[in-house]
């Protein structure tokens, strides 16, 4: 150790070399390419929301916080009499409830069916599912918002009044009144199995990548096949599920002409799941745009900035969750 | 019980490779394929119990299948298949009614690379298994300090087992791997390869451990170290492929396949020749 310091003293502690690369030109054209493309996408963001934001500067101005908390939307009469009154606070509650519960309910579904097509559907078949599955996924909304209505909806009702009977007292299930149709809970269902295939998708392709060699030392050590995949797979997959989800929330939270059809808008915060009342921020957007005056309008582009902030805002928040789980 | 077998490698008689059915694992007539690919054919080999067997050869002779055949391991790989029996302790694993889990439990196995749970410390990955088939521990910790003892990693991890598995150093890793499969307190343990990722001085802790639990259970052990076969092993059975399925070429006492092989490709493997 001694002899270590002195040697220390000794030495004369040289400049950082500064390392230059020289790029081929290949490498500088696809480097620039690349560049430009990057920073291209997110001008075209900043755009949207400058644009937004533009547009709906004098009701952030003229609203203030209000805009956000406050549950009430009237254009008013355009006189003195009834001044016209925009909060977007419902719609954005609704926006969020729905959302959540489609992944609640579609995060052990998508799971149970990712782990049966990668680990349990015979060979035979598992490429047959696989492509049903994302001929699923490419459904169009509106077909799913029809079926929804039609044929959906009567089931879910069905299921609205059960879970009332049984679970009234719990304030999430409890009702005004025994109406059951175009709810937030028949909205989350039919969410649900949408998001669901996208969700399935990223969950297989994620279990698929889980190490085989650990699977392999679960099974040595005697795991039955559930044991290994409890042990190995489903940690293996879980920031990439985390992923999947926020996948599926990012389409719950902006899905519009599905909600629009199944969904009762009304201007009024709403967290009783079952009742006939709710609405979301996108579906609101498509129901009042047709018939805003001037000023209305402007407070549509505001509520679409919100609901771009809270979009970016749980997709920031996926990420940190996902790297967190990454992590341990 | 028998105390020479535990001391005098050496003395250990050769004909214990044919007498059958005493005891520890046997092939009998072992094919395996993949697909339509006839990877191993009619392998017939005796692994006495509380013995050593190295199996050696070049790569893709089959060594691993064989391996894996020896507890069941090999009907996960998809349109795999196999012919012939495995008796361990006399009875096939393969009959039907027999579980293979419970075989699985019973035969133990150590991968070429180290394959520690990266989501467990390195406490839970030696109960791994216990935990994994619901065995009752009368107590963890005792259990957990014996198998890591035994594997000859508790000193360098007696004050961190609540650390990531994947925290240990490679060596370390294959010896936690080790440890994991004691914890099961297996009857035979299969090793593939076990050392083929450490530095000499993890290898020599691993081959001390091997020569170790040799006095315990029934050992098989892929190597393509001929000293290491030379150091830990008390036979060897040499495999050999010529673009058809591997095959056994010979098995002897491993003095006899190094210094006085019956058959020439031996010799030459042996070596250094080809492989
Ligand atoms: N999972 C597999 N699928 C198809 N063929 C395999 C697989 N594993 C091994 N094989 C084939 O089986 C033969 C024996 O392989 P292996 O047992 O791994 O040899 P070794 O361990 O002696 O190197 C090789 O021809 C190899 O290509
Ligand atoms: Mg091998």
């Amino acid at each position: 150790m001694q002899a270590d310091a002195e040697l220390e003293v000794s030495i004369d502690i040289p400049e950082h070399r500064k390392l230059q690369v020289t790029q081929g030109t290949p490498d500088r054209i696809f480097r620039y390419i690349i560049t430009t493309g990057a920073y291209f996408s997110l001008a075209v963001l900043a755009m949207i929301a400058g644009f937004l934001l533009y547009r709906g500067f004098q009701i952030f101005s003229d609203f203030g916080l209000g805009f956000i908390t406050g549950a009430k939307w009237d254009a008013g009469s355009g006189d003195e009499t009834a001044p016209a009154v925009f909060g977007v606070a419902a719609m954005l509650v609704g926006s969020l409830v729905i959302a959540i519960m489609a992944i609640a309910i579609a995060l052990p579904f998508a799971v149970i069916s990712a782990l049966f097509l990668e680990y349990y559907a015979p060979l035979a078949i598992r490429r047959f599912l696989i492509s049903i599955l994302d001929l699923v996924a490419a459904i169009p909304s509106v077909i799913y918002g029809i079926w929804g209505y039609a044929i959906l909806m009567p089931h879910v009702v069905g299921w609205s009044k059960s879970l009332n009977s049984w679970f009234g007292w719990f304030p999430l299930f409890d009702v005004p009144a025994p109406i059951f149709d175009r709810s937030p809970f028949v909205a989350g269902v039919l969410l649900a199995l949408m998001v669901l295939p996208i969700t399935t998708s990223v969950a297989r392709e994620v279990y698929s990548q889980a190490p085989r060699d650990q699977i392999d030392a679960a099974y040595g050590l005697g795991a039955t096949k559930w044991g290994a995949l409890r042990t190995v797979v489903l940690p293996f997959g879980k920031s990439g599920l985390i992923g999947g989800a926020m996948l599926g929330l990012g389409r719950a939270l902006g899905e519009t002409i599905a909600v629009y059809l199944v969904l009762n808008l009304v201007f009024k915060i709403n967290l009783q799941v079952l009742a006939s009342a709710g609405g979301n921020v996108a579906s609101m957007i498509a129901t009042r745009f047709g018939e805003a005056g001037p000023y209305e309008l402007r407070a549509l582009m505001a509520a679409g900035l919100v609901l771009f902030l809270l979009t970016l805002v749980v997709n920031a928040l996926a990420t940190l969750i996902v790297n967190r789980s990454k992590v341990q | 019980m028998n105390e020479t077998i535990a001391t005098d490698r050496t003395k250990r008689n050769a004909d214990n490779l044919e007498l059958s059915g005493k005891g520890g694992l046997e092939a009998r007539d072992l094919h395996a394929w993949f697909g339509t690919h006839h990877a191993l054919a009619d392998v017939s080999l005796h692994f006495p119990e509380r013995t050593v067997t190295g199996l050696i050869g070049p790569s893709g002779c089959g060594k691993s299948t064989f391996l894996r055949l020896l507890n069941r391991m090999h009907e996960f790989i998809p349109k795999s298949a196999m012919a012939g029996e495995v008796l361990f302790n006399g009875d096939d694993i393969y009959a039907p009614g027999v579980n293979p889990t419970e075989i699985r439990k019973r035969i133990g196995m150590v991968f070429q690379k180290p394959n520690p749970f990266p989501a467990m410390t390195i406490g839970e990955n030696v109960l791994a298994g216990v935990k994994l088939a619901k065995i009752k521990v009368e107590n963890k910790d005792d259990l957990m300090e014996e198998s890591l003892t035994r594997a000859g990693l508790w000193k360098e991890v007696r004050d961190r087992l609540n650390a990531a598995g994947g925290s240990l150093s490679g060596g370390q890793q294959q010896r936690l791997c080790i440890a994991r499969a004691l914890a099961m307190k297996p009857e035979a343990l299969l090793l593939d390869e076990p050392c083929s990722a450490l530095d000499p001085i993890s290898t020599l802790r691993v081959e001390e451990t091997i020569v170790q639990l040799s006095e315990t259970m029934t050992i098989v052990i892929v190597t393509h170290n001929m000293q290491q076969a030379a150091r830990v092993s008390d036979y060897c059975a040499f495999f050999l492929s010529n673009g058809g399925p591997g095959r056994l070429v010979e098995a002897d006492l491993t003095n006899n396949i190094f210094n006085n092989p019956r058959d020439s490709r031996t010799a030459d493997y042996v070596q250094g020749r080809f492989g």
